[in-house]
């Protein structure tokens, strides 16, 4: 009985943490849905090929957020519940990863033509858990709104990715001398023909850093197709938009790439935050890399009851782009004073890091405003107030949660 | 009890039928060991659910805006002023080269009127 109820309340909470509400599905013959909590946030659950049923936020390209319940089941996100995005509709259905070939050219002594088994074969294989987010993660909260997928906290996930490092793949092909930038692509495609393809370039330093690999397996398994069959860029700690799905050419140029996902996109302003006056323009921009530090309570959703006089356990994720949390702190008094969280497991630098806190509601406090942050090894932490651009990225605010003390 | 007398013909042939089935078995195996699990990953979308909301001019989004995507990319959008749907068509046209009506003017008013606010 208990454990039926637990799993109601379960069910309740998970379907909350991902929104305000959750529709019902089957009799009725109508979609699930689920709100997220901001203006026009109704959103369609649905099952795509090897995923559960996930958050849809566009069906042409594919765009799937993970329901934020997921969070809390793990700290590695199952693959299929693993954000999805893509930027053109013309994606690849269907692929025979025998016939499947990375090539690596420009700027090189000898071009490569790679097949995933040869590259299996032929480079050392390596492991490394790491984040991978959305640089457009939690678009929706931005106040003013801005235009763009506008995305709940769901974004992102953390993974097991095991492939070669694009490093021992260059040192192959054997990076001449004035190589600036790795262009690199993938299968997608545009529909129309004059449609800039989606196409982001790599420092060659960063794309000569240890921890950038081509990856083939994620979590143990093949990548699913909706995140990058049969091969992936994986750039630790650098946003979502530079690790390239269904990997296909690499080209080693002399010049910066300045395609229309470089030169016009994914750019932020020109400054430290990354951050204008609320709807300001900025004056020159950059483009977008790596991510700020965050971190969310999951074991609790907004608005869930708490019983006053229990040892609660809360639970949450930290994640850098890879400096190493040292530290999360939680509030449960809407942020006038704070404690240090316990940290779970480290899993490496480019991981979610647990933390958990026990906690006695106290019951004479009807509503408690719960709030974590996360601090790194170079001392960075979260804003109290919301940064704001106009592109809605890199959103990183001490996140607050309200749960209400239940007799 | 004793058993019922083997099917002659059954009995004749299981030695072949069990052959068979190793042969295929092995077959089965060395594949899966030559190619891999799953050399060819093929998936099938959903169908696409979305419209347009129903409006004056509506036919151009449906004419043009869905050649690239689903509805829900309009729908998603929180409430904007026309000066926003104004950007992204002007943005569709020049940053993606989609095809567009000469006069955008239209276009921009059913955006306004079925997903902005005034």
């Amino acid at each position: 009985m208990k454990e039926a109820h637990t799993r109601r309340e379960f069910l309740k909470q998970a379907a909350m943490a991902a929104g305000a509400g959750v529709g019902l599905l089957g009799e009725s013959g109508r979609a699930e849905t689920v709100t997220l909590p901001f203006e026009n946030g109704v959103r369609t659950l649905a099952k795509y090929p090897q995923k559960r049923p996930m958050i849809v936020l566009t069906a042409r390209p594919p765009q799937l957020e993970t329901p934020f319940s997921v969070f809390n089941e793990g700290i590695l996100t199952p693959n299929d519940a693993f954000f999805v995005r893509y930027h053109l509709a013309n994606i690849p259905l269907s692929i025979d990863a025998t016939a499947h070939r990375l090539t690596v050219k420009g700027l090189v002594e000898r071009e490569l033509t790679l097949s995933p088994a040869e590259l299996k074969a032929q480079f050392e294989t390596v492991e490394i858990t790491a984040v991978n987010q959305c640089s457009g993660n939690s678009r929706g909260f931005f106040q003013p709104r801005v235009g763009g997928g506008q995305l709940g906290n769901g974004a992102m996930g953390n993974a097991k990715w095991k492939g070669a490092r694009l490093k021992d793949i260059l040192d192959k092909a054997g990076v001449k001398a004035g190589a600036k930038q790795v262009v690199c692509d993938g299968l997608d495609r545009a529909v129309l023909p004059d449609t800039p393809d989606f196409i982001k370039a790599l420092e060659i330093d960063l794309a000569r850093s240890p921890d950038v690999l081509v990856a083939w397996e994620m979590n143990g398994e093949p990548l699913p197709m909706l995140n990058g069959f049969p091969l992936r860029l994986v750039v630790p700690g650098y946003f979502g938009t530079y690790w390239i799905k269904h990997l296909s050419s690499l080209t080693i140029t002399p010049d910066a790439f300045s395609g229309f996902f470089m030169s016009t996109a994914y750019r932020i302003p020109a400054n430290a935050g990354g951050c204008v006056e609320p709807g300001a323009t900025p004056a020159s921009t950059v483009p977008i890399t790596k991510f700020k530090i965050r971190s969310f309570l999951t074991s609790h959703a907004e608005g869930a009851a708490v019983k006053a006089g229990d040892a609660i356990k809360l639970r949450g994720i930290a994640f850098d782009s890879g400096e190493g949390i040292t530290e999360v702190q939680v509030s449960t008094d809407g942020g006038k004073s704070w404690v240090g969280a316990e940290l779970g497991k480290d899993l490496g630098r480019y991981s979610f890091r647990e933390w958990t806190h026990t906690w006695k509601p106290d019951a004479s406090v009807k509503s408690h405003a719960l709030k974590c942050r996360a601090f790194n090894r170079i001392g960075e932490t979260q804003p109290l107030e919301p940064l704001w651009n106009p592109a809605g990225y890199l959103r990183n605010v001490v996140e607050t949660v309200n749960v209400v003390t239940a007799a | 009890m004793s058993s019922p007398p083997p099917d002659k013909t059954d009995h004749l042939f299981s030695p072949v039928k069990h052959r068979a089935l190793i042969i295929a078995l092995s077959a089965a195996i060395v594949g899966t060991l030559a190619a891999g699990p799953a050399d060819t990953v093929t998936i099938e979308l959903p169908p696409e659910t979305a419209a347009y909301k129903p409006g004056r001019n509506v036919e151009l989004a449906q004419t043009f805006c869905i050649n690239c995507h689903s509805a829900d990319y309009t729908a998603m959008q929180p409430p904007m002023p026309r000066k926003f749907w104004e950007a992204t068509v002007k943005k569709m046209k020049e940053k993606y080269a989609a095809i567009l009506p000469n006069d955008p003017a239209p276009l921009i008013d059913y955006l306004t009127e079925a997903y902005g606010k005034p």
